[in-house]
């Protein structure tokens, strides 16, 4: 109940946002995000060691967002079946970005869900979103605000085609995180 | 926001149309009772060679009926006269050929390159005149001519309206290239409305018949756009944080249900076709998408799992409590509404297999109306008698067609590569 009032509240702030603006400003309401492109590179250097404190990482220069030693360049959540639960095995991984995000106030995330190709692609889309949704709450908890998140969806747009067993189509059901303007 | 614009589409839409089909139609079925329609080829002008390079009318016009399935379009060569006038015309000659209609008709030239096509139709036992039209064109308007006069025979003998003049919209995806097209109904003269490098789904008509609403990812997640299919120029409609998808227009087209998502799932919005007005229309922590306006413009049917699994629900376009609507099944989705409001047709998941099922909305009576196994993204013909619908022949993506009472079958093929995603257009004007 909590949650169904917190979630109709944040529909109505962002409604309230949104609604008075004509459609011109639509697109660069999403699009000025911009400006955080040019700060987000140094940023990642700057405090790389206050981010990755306790990782892996044992090379500042290194983005570690790309290093492939590094867990924050492991960027997949696989789920199974009908699910939209995100499995112990990905704890690690979620809580990594959770820690970059909080100590990179200016970063922001895309979420992009995704789904195997069976059923119609409205749906499907909607089925993506809520395994986005599903990994923005676990960053919350961990307490990133949804203002560095951005949950989408791709739907079965992505997918595959002419899979015919699960072992094809499991790697459609996921969730990918992609760091703005990467 | 006229910032997106779609390269040299109003010149491509005013091009007079290549006779060309990108997609083939093939009937698979027929109506049980066919009638039997003579058309002989109009009288042409000599002195227009142009027109040997197009397909005759009367071919089109035979065509045409032929697909309807309620048709059986008669050899016309084996009748010793071939009459063009009214007072030439021998009735019993018909009548041997089994002939129950008769069209004749002529096409004339009128100076500064313009033809004037006229035709009357017969009725073969009676002998008498059911009537005929005539038009004063350019070359370029007789295949449209062809099918406005299909038209008119279709509504003259089955009492119901003709969509032989109409057009669908539909999906084309070519390695990675993916493009929104616009063709007549029977797959000739296709036009590009969009191309994009990323997906494109859930095109549909204005009310109009002027401007396409779709939802395109080229900005790496789902926007909705509107498009005019005169002027070429489009706007975002809706582009707010999240997913923007499955747009519906109202039928007097001012506003427009959607899907957004914000930070949560899927929820239905009304919106201004502005783009300005927007309004939440369902409250729920499910998924709630795929809305779809009764014609009445009183109901907003969609999809919803709010019962744990996705059927049809439908919520007063005012607001307030949903209603179930399917109530067979695991999973009933994407709602469409027949033109006259009394049929609902969808798609259901039974054992993998996902088909197009109509369902009379006052009996709640159910019938499975496709035998194929991805079925997807049904439409309905402006008339109510057909749904196109996507699926998949041979692997690979591809339009069918289907009548509502599931007798005549028609699958339309596509010569390059996946086809999906159709949308018939309203009536022509």
């Amino acid at each position: 109940m909590n949650k169904r009032i917190l979630v109709s509240l944040l529909l109505a702030i962002s409604l309230a946002a949104c609604s008075s603006k004509p459609i011109k400003d639509t697109a660069p309401a999403v699009e000025d995000k911009s400006p955080s492109t040019s700060q987000t590179a140094p940023d990642t250097s700057k405090n790389d060691s206050a981010s990755t404190s306790g990782m892996t990482d044992t090379q500042p220069a290194i983005n570690p967002l790309k290093d492939p030693n590094n867990i924050l360049s492991k960027r997949s959540i696989y789920f199974d079946y009908d699910k939209d639960e995100v499995k112990p095995e990905y704890r690690a991984l979620v809580e990594a970005h959770a820690k970059y995000l909080a100590a990179h106030p200016d970063a922001k995330v895309f979420l992009q869900g995704n789904t195997d190709e069976r059923g119609t692609r409205e749906y499907n889309l909607s089925l993506g979103q809520r395994r986005a949704v599903a990994v923005k709450k676990v960053l919350n908890v961990l307490g990133v605000a949804d203002k560095q998140i951005e949950t989408v969806s791709f739907g079965e747009e992505k997918a595959k085609t002419n899979c015919s067993d699960d072992a094809c189509w499991k790697d459609d059901r996921r969730v990918d995180i992609a760091y703005e303007n990467e | 926001m006229i910032k997106f614009r779609s390269l040299l589409i109003s010149l491509v839409l005013l091009m007079p149309f290549a006779s060309h089909a990108a997609l083939t139609v093939e009937i698979v079925g027929g109506a049980a009772q066919q009638i039997p329609i003579a058309i002989v080829p109009f009288a042409q002008p000599a002195n227009q060679p142009s027109l040997g390079q197009q397909d005759s009318i009367a071919t089109i016009v035979g065509a045409d009926l032929r697909r309807s399935g309620l048709f059986r379009v008669l050899e016309t060569r084996a009748a010793a006269n071939q009459p063009h006038q009214l007072d030439e015309v021998k009735y019993q000659e018909w009548a041997a050929l089994q002939a129950q209609a008769l069209t004749i008709g002529n096409i004339e030239s009128l100076p500064g390159n313009r033809l004037k096509v006229s035709f009357q139709l017969l009725d073969v036992l009676k002998q008498s005149s059911l009537g005929g039209l005539e038009y004063n064109i350019t070359p370029a308007q007789l295949r449209n001519t062809a099918h406005r006069i299909a038209d008119f025979i279709y509504q003259k003998l089955t009492g119901e309206m003709g969509v032989f003049a109409t057009r669908i919209a539909y999906v084309t995806k070519t390695g990675t290239r993916y493009s929104l097209q616009v063709a007549d109904a029977d797959g000739y003269n296709p036009q590009t409305v969009v191309a994009s490098g990323e997906p494109i789904i859930s095109p549909t008509w204005s009310p109009d018949g002027t401007k396409l609403a779709y939802v395109s990812f080229e900005k790496k997640k789902p926007v909705i756009f509107v498009q005019s299919l005169v002027s070429g120029q489009r706007y975002v409609l809706a582009n707010f944080k999240g997913n923007n998808s499955a747009p519906s227009w109202s039928p007097d087209g001012k506003r427009l249900a959607i899907v957004l998502t914000h930070s949560s799932n899927s929820q239905i919005f009304t919106i201004n076709a502005d783009g300005t007005g927007l309004q939440p229309l369902t409250h729920t922590s499910a998924i709630d998408t795929e809305p779809v306006w009764s014609p009445d413009a009183k109901w907003i049917y969609f999809t919803s799992d709010r019962g744990g699994s996705p059927q049809i629900y439908r919520i007063s376009s005012a607001g307030g409590d949903a209603q179930r609507i399917t109530f067979e099944g695991v999973y009933n989705v994407s709602p469409r509404i027949s033109p006259d409001g009394k049929s609902l047709a969808y798609i259901r998941q039974e054992q993998g297999k996902f088909r197009v099922t109509i369902q009379d909305l006052a009996s709640g009576q159910v019938q499975i109306l496709s035998d194929s196994a991805k079925d997807e993204s049904p439409s309905f013909a402006p008339n109510g008698r057909l749904i196109i619908y996507a699926t998949s022949i041979n692997g690979k993506g591809a339009l069918a067609a289907v009548s509502a009472d599931g007798r005549v079958k028609q699958r339309l093929s596509e010569t390059g590569g996946d086809v999906r995603e159709p949308a018939w257009s309203p009536a022509a004007n």
